[in-house]
């Protein structure tokens, strides 16, 4: 199990996205999935600093972790912002014309997509959203 | 990000190299604001060394799409595997034009 601490922001990003790679290319996973996962982390972290601890700030904590059978890269997300279950949203509209769309809910969507799990607890004090994506 | 333009007669083509994702859609954004002016009739927007697109990436495209259906027309090319699974998944296959 490795993790990193970074401030709750957009701009550390790039930050996790390169430590969570990092794991991933020791594990010889394809550039597909890879890109896949980064688009999660983007739209997850995104969500953290927007809304965890607007107007302030904080940190966040992000735990990779390696399962086997099948192998599996698990990515959790903690902050100790406002409780915020991001998975509690309704599904966007994907049918609507060009004109109706808006991009709402769209990021999450794709996560729930694109992953092979999803979850959300809010314990202790924070929030815990975890990813886990098959190799 | 980095985004190559080149407008010649009406077309102009932005080919992005890198990640269109919550740090690099505002550069996007800027450029397409301002480089799209009226006499562009045709946008293209070649995604060939484009990696990954997220939602906010996503968002910089509907509303190019929506400003492009008034005075012409948008067209996306050479979008890899991971950003075409990302349009059929939103729905976006069906209000973007893909080549």
């Amino acid at each position: 199990m490795k993790e990193i601490v970074v401030e709750a922001t957009i701009e550390s990003i790039p930050k996790v996205t390169a430590f969570v790679d990092e794991q991933l290319e020791q594990l010889e996973c394809p550039m597909k999935t890879q890109m896949q996962v980064d688009m999660a982390i983007d739209e997850l972290f995104s969500n953290i600093a927007y809304y965890a601890y607007n107007p302030e700030t904080g940190s966040a904590t992000v735990r990779v972790e390696v399962t086997e059978n099948p192998l599996a890269v698990v990515i959790t997300f903690i902050d100790n912002g406002v409780p915020y279950d991001p998975l509690a949203k309704e599904d966007p509209d994907i049918t609507l014309s060009i004109e109706e769309r808006g991009i709402g809910g769209l990021g999450i969507y794709m996560v729930k997509k694109t992953m092979d799990d999803v979850s959300y607890e809010y314990k202790d004090g924070q929030n815990i959203l975890r990813i886990k994506k098959n190799i | 990000m980095t985004i190559t333009k080149n407008t010649e007669n009406g077309m102009l083509t932005l080919a992005l190299e890198g990640r269109l994702d919550t740090n690099t859609a505002p550069e996007l954004e800027k450029e397409i604001g301002e480089d799209l002016t009226v006499d562009v009739q045709t946008l293209i927007l070649d995604l060939k060394d484009l990696e990954y697109i997220s939602s906010a990436g996503l968002r910089v495209l509907l509303a190019s799409q929506k400003k492009m259906n008034k005075q012409g027309n948008m067209v996306i090319k050479n979008a890899n595997d991971m950003i075409m699974d990302v349009f059929q998944v939103t729905g976006f296959i069906d209000i973007l034009t893909i080549e």
